[in-house]
């Protein structure tokens, strides 16, 4: 017998059960879908969080005290501004290295009040971080020295307090205290659950005033290249190691970031996967047992196929490439729905959804797979029937 | 041929000292208990016998559907015990059609695909097998019911279906294990009288399976199981004296 008839009469015997077909590809394709779907939501996620973190600037290293890791506890900072001039000297270019302090404050204008993301910065900040300005300036050295109230806004705040009317030059009050607007940023999203756009900029002297502490938050130090990187990161942490022996510090590197999240993300969309193929397998059991009840329930065709001239193998191919055509008509149902899936849940809703082809080519795999698997003793079964048996059988 | 002694053609069947026991949980059951036969080429015979005589067991050794526990099963010449199950397959398919007592259609497909199913195993391509179980179909007066459904069919033109199955694929025996068991008078008259034009005309041999008397009296000759012995192998007086008239040499 040849294959394309084998084929054809495999397309027929699932087309007069109809409805048991669906059925029966139905838990395929609900596997498949949901590898499809799940994956897709899993790398998404994966790829707007490496943006996030490449959209901060390139070739950055943060230092902040304590242990970086994930799970270890923020440690109570004791840097202050001398330490960020002691880092300026251990870098050798003092334009590379730029300060944070952080508080969240209320911002009003008028009658209008936003809760927003102080942060104290300097001059320098804009040479590090990748932080467009839509209007304005940024802030300058002397506003730093001499502790000017003036400060760069978000560009959500600066929506939301000012609407269409243009800031610059405007008062805004930042916990009680008057500020002249300088800039405004563009919108850049936010990082690690950092709203970006909701932060308000003041020079860090002002912000240290202010907040009513001498502290920093951390440093942050811009490498003049990918290679220089490692070297500088080394340099920066046993220097602070060696001023301060009892106390630890870390920096942290884009790169590490994106390894430790990426991990840690690929790890759950692996998970993800695995539970969805779960589901795929449960769909290959369904598979194997109406495959099994076909057999019983077609016993008689295969005794009259049998004494017509079918060989064993005739009928084992038969009954094989039924179920194989089972599970790959439900893989690549599956896949429709699945792709079509993840651009609906892409189209109207904020999670990111980035269907992948290894997800498809895996789903498609498993599923013409499943059906090999769960086929094979059906259809042996099947081939094997003794023709005289399987003839009287009613 | 240069061996003088073989001029005669192989029977279509020669059985010697066929036996066939079955093992029923334990209990070993003989139903054949040594048949010795020889059907030619041509014939048109009916086995009869009660139910339980192993008519039906014979039956199953003839069409290759079952094996022999001991003694020789010869089918056109070949001795089935050298054959192993795909060719047992084969042999069934080339030379042996079959007509069963419930027809044994494919239910949801037409009766051109039906007929043309035995092809399917042998090879055929699509559209040779189409019109040679057109052809067939059209011997047995359903040339009109090419897409019909065994559903949509009386009992007597599914058997006539049957029919031209068992003949789509030129085999050299036609079995038919009570052919009119499910049909009323008529219908089972237009199948014997089909069975014997076929047996005529083309010189098929027809052995049928039946415990109708009548039937049985349509064939010229009648072998007689009974306890799974041949009780009386007799031939009827109206029937030719030789059935081998076209291949003497």
């Amino acid at each position: 017998m040849r294959t394309a008839e084998a084929l054809r009469m495999a397309l027929e015997a699932l087309r007069v059960n109809r409805l048991r077909s669906t059925l029966t590809m139905l838990g395929v394709i609900i596997g498949v879908l949901a590898v499809v779907i799940l994956v897709a939501i899993g790398t998404g996620a994966k790829n707007a969080v490496e943006k996030e973190i490449a959209g901060l600037g390139s070739n950055i290293i943060l230092v902040v005290p304590g242990q970086v890791g994930l799970g270890a506890a923020p440690t109570q900072s004791r840097l202050d501004l001398t330490d960020v001039a002691f880092v300026r000297r251990v870098v050798g270019d003092p334009s590379k290295v730029t300060v944070a302090v952080n508080s969240g404050e209320p911002v009003r204008v008028g009658r209008n009040e936003v809760f927003a993301t102080l942060t104290g910065t300097d001059e320098n900040m804009p040479n590090i971080f990748d932080r467009p300005l839509r209007r304005g300036r940024y802030m300058s050295a002397t506003d730093v020295e001499t502790r000017r109230r003036v400060t760069v806004l978000g560009a959500e705040v600066a929506a939301k307090l000012f609407g269409d009317v243009d800031p610059i030059g405007r008062q805004v009050t930042i916990a009680g205290v008057r500020f002249r607007v300088i800039g405004i940023y563009e919108t850049v999203g936010s990082t690690f659950g950092v709203a970006r756009d909701q932060e308000v900029h003041v020079p860090v002297t002002t912000a240290q005033r202010l907040i009513g502490l001498p502290r920093i938050n951390g440093i942050a130090v811009g490498a003049s290249g990918p290679d220089e990187i490692e070297s500088l990161q080394s340099r920066v942490v046993a220097a602070l190691d060696a001023r301060y022996p009892d106390e630890k510090f870390s920096a942290v590197t884009q790169t590490q970031l994106l390894g430790t999240i990426g991990t840690v993300l690929s790890m759950l969309t692996g998970v993800l996967a695995a539970i969805a193929g779960i589901s795929l397998l449960v769909g290959g059991v369904g598979v194997s047992n109406i495959m099994l009840v076909s057999v019983r329930e077609r016993t008689k065709e295969i005794g009259l196929r049998k004494a017509l001239g079918a060989r064993q193998r005739d009928v084992l191919w038969q009954f094989l490439i039924e179920a194989v055509l089972l599970t790959t008509i439900g893989g690549l149902i599956g896949i429709l729905l699945g792709v079509g899936g993840a651009l609906l849940i892409q189209a109207l809703s904020p999670v990111p959804a980035a269907i992948t082809w290894w997800s498809i080519a895996l789903a498609f795999g498993v599923s013409v797979g499943v059906g090999v698997f769960f086929g094979v003793a059906p259809a042996r079964r099947a081939g094997r029937l003794d023709p005289v048996v399987a003839l009287r059988s009613e | 041929m240069t061996t003088e002694p073989s001029a005669t053609p192989p029977a279509a069947f020669e059985a010697i000292g066929l036996t066939r026991s079955y093992d029923l949980e334990g209990v070993s059951v003989d139903a054949l208990r040594g048949v010795d036969l020889r059907i030619e080429q041509g014939e048109f015979v009916a086995i009869v016998g009660p139910s339980g005589s192993g008519k039906s067991t014979l039956m199953h050794l003839l069409g290759c559907l079952d094996r022999p526990t001991s003694g020789v099963l010869r089918v056109g010449g070949v001795d089935v015990s050298t054959l192993d199950d795909t060719h047992l397959a084969e042999l069934r398919n080339q030379t042996i059609g079959f007509v069963f007592q419930s027809f044994h259609l494919l239910a949801r497909t037409p009766a051109l695909d039906n007929v043309a199913l035995p092809l399917v195993y042998r090879g055929v391509g699509r559209s040779e097998r189409r019109a040679r179980a057109e052809a067939a179909l059209t011997a047995v007066g359903l040339g009109h019911r090419l897409g019909h459904r065994p559903s949509q069919m009386s009992g007597g033109e599914q058997q006539r279906v049957a029919i031209a199955r068992a003949l789509v694929g030129d085999p050299q025996v036609v079995l038919a294990d009570e052919p009119t068991g499910n049909l009323d008078t008529r219908n089972g008259e237009e199948v014997m009288n089909l069975l014997e034009h076929l047996n005529a005309d083309s010189g098929v041999a027809v052995v049928l399976v039946t415990h109708e008397a009548d039937v049985a009296g349509r064939a010229h000759r009648q072998i007689h199981v009974r306890d799974g012995l041949i009780e009386l192998d007799s031939r009827s007086r109206t029937a030719p004296a030789a059935t081998t008239e076209g291949d003497a040499g």
